[in-house]
């Protein structure tokens, strides 16, 4: 919170001249320079809550439109968090490896989708999976066409949130000391006991906490989506594309989508930055005694 | 977790240059008529998403005819302009691809009732790309189990005129009551505005889509190709045009309207496909 008191002043014994205090409040006075911004950043996540009712709100989570959205995103999101994980991690410990030319170019190429507007995947995504993309034809003679089902869908988030994961493990599996590794070598222990007793329990914070970020990009995930997976509801239309689409005809449903879709966003960061924080600096403590 | 650190780091930076750039004054009311060549003025166009070729040449041409105007198009889906119109965007005209969207933006205060004018018509047809995957010959085809069915979502005119064709038809015999329901499950995707559901089908990611005669224009017409609705099954839609109460510059927003009016627009209209008014 701002305070524009100043906790810092000589305690009440001492003697203060109006001009100390004076000095004191303009030395402090910057801080009203935060307030613009944090207003603007928090006043249209408050002002959402107050276009609708509680009866309103749950009257709409009956519909089978918000039922369906929240459903496919919800089950979308997990199947996406989970694809980072198992095919993020290996590629994780590689970008932790020695620095070389190829891993800093991977690195770079992996940061892409994150500022990237998501659009632009949408598209990409189209010209490499679509039926009539680079993999299309070979795709469709084993029978699978990727635009218009759940898999776009899910395809569509990965690469966009993937990255989120990645990079977040990878930073936690940089963070162990080489040395621990070395010693473990020389008790004998293989490459694969290495990674499962010691690299996996060092960095699960980083590799937990990049998985809740892939996880609530994944959920919001919207640009990408509409383009490559199309918008039908109960097959493609997740809650950010349900929010769109229902704007124009029932601002209920979005409003509704909407405040759900900060109330677990909030609660993803908040475990990220509440719980995980914690840990780290826990075991942070407790490496370094 | 510094990376996160250098990501949010990046975004408040964002979003401090988004806020920082408010929008530069435009010189509206200040800019004296008889000298209408030393400011610019700008004209807030507002117009569905089938207009975007024809009213970007139409609006070439009025930037021609009077100097010192500078037409700015906002081009999308009839009901979001509708929405953005009521929510108080900035708008000088607005042409809606039916008539349901403009009595929106007049219900909402924002336009005078019956100053609104049909200024041109359209009507749906069936496309399909040009190497027709799922081998589309007829209308009935667009039942076959299978196909993918690419439409505008409902909210989009286009879309309720799409749901309007198939009522019709499944009204009549020769396609039965069955048809409505059997292409509805073909239904891939319902996208968010018209040429959405041209790209997806130009694209070839679906079998057919059904849009306005006027979408296949230019290079689109060598991507797909169409097969014509009957009139007994077509709807025609018509496309009602306003100057908006709060417009800014109602006598430039007027001008603007009588240019889509006049034969010359109307011509413009016609090479895009669609049909003019007066027919």
């Amino acid at each position: 919170m701002i305070s524009l008191g100043s906790q810092d002043t000589p305690i009440a014994s001492q003697k203060v001249s109006p001009r100390q205090v004076y000095a004191a409040w303009a030395a402090q006075s910057w801080k009203l320079l935060a307030l613009p911004l944090l207003l603007f950043l928090t006043i249209p996540l408050v002002a959402i809550w107050t276009r609708t009712s509680v009866a309103d709100f749950w009257a709409t989570l009956r519909q089978p439109q918000a039922v369906q959205a929240i459903t496919l995103s919800l089950v979308s999101s997990f199947t996406t968090m989970l694809l980072a994980l198992l095919f993020g991690t290996p590629l994780a410990y590689l970008l932790a490896q020695r620095r070389t030319g190829f891993t800093r170019f991977a690195d770079t190429l992996i940061d892409l989708p994150v500022v990237l507007p998501p659009s632009v995947a949408g598209v990409a995504l189209l010209i490499a999976f679509g039926r009539r993309g680079l993999f299309g034809p070979a795709l469709s003679t084993v029978g699978i066409s990727i635009p218009f089902t759940m898999l776009a869908v899910i395809l569509a988030q990965l690469f966009v949130a993937a990255p989120y994961y990645v990079k977040a493990a990878a930073i936690g599996f940089t963070a162990i000391d080489p040395e621990l590794k070395q010693a473990a070598a020389l008790d004998g222990a293989g490459h694969w006991q290495t990674f499962r007793f010691l690299i996996l329990p060092l960095s699960s914070t980083a590799m937990l906490s990049g998985m809740v970020m892939t996880w609530a990009r994944a959920l919001g995930e919207f640009g990408a989506t509409i383009i490559f997976a199309g918008n039908l509801p109960g097959r493609t239309q997740t809650m950010p594309l349900a929010i769109y689409i229902g704007f124009e005809i029932d601002l209920e449903v979005a409003l509704t989508l909407s405040i759900i879709l900060i109330c677990l966003s909030f609660f993803a960061l908040a475990v990220v930055k509440g719980f995980l924080h914690r840990k780290l600096a826990a075991d942070f403590e407790s490496s370094s005694e | 977790m510094k990376n996160r650190g250098i990501i949010s780091g990046c975004m408040a930076i964002v979003l401090l240059i988004g806020s920082a750039c408010s929008p530069l004054p435009v010189v509206t009311e200040t800019a004296t008529p008889q000298l209408p060549d030393i400011e610019t003025t700008e004209l807030h166009v507002f117009a569905a998403a089938s207009l975007t070729d024809a009213f970007s040449e139409i609006g070439k041409r009025f930037e021609a005819a009077h100097p010192g105007a500078s037409v700015v198009f906002n081009f999308a889906a009839s009901q979001q302009l509708a929405q953005q119109i009521s929510e108080g965007a900035p708008a000088d005209v607005f042409a809606s691809a039916n008539k349901k969207q403009m009595d929106v933006v007049i219900e909402a205060g924002e336009v005078l009732s019956g100053t609104q004018r049909t200024f041109v018509k359209n009507r749906l047809v069936v496309i399909f790309p040009s190497d027709n995957p799922a081998g589309v010959a007829e209308l009935e085809d667009l039942a076959k189990s299978g196909l993918k069915l690419v439409l505008a979502a409902q909210e989009a005119p286009v879309g309720q005129y799409s749901l309007d064709f198939l009522d019709k038809a499944s009204a009549d015999p020769a396609y039965g009551a069955a048809f409505k329901d059997d292409v509805l499950k073909n239904v891939v995707s319902y996208e968010d505005n018209v040429k959405a559901v041209l790209t997806k089908v130009s694209l070839g990611e679906a079998d057919a889509g059904i849009v306005y005669t006027s979408d296949i224009t230019g290079d689109m017409a060598g991507k797909v190709d169409r097969l014509d609705i009957p009139d007994g099954l077509n709807v025609i839609a018509s496309y009602p045009i306003a100057t908006v109460k709060e417009s800014s510059n109602p006598d430039l927003a007027q001008a603007f309207i009588d240019l889509v009016l006049l034969p010359e627009g109307q011509d413009i209209l016609a090479n895009y496909g669609f049909i003019p008014a007066a027919e």
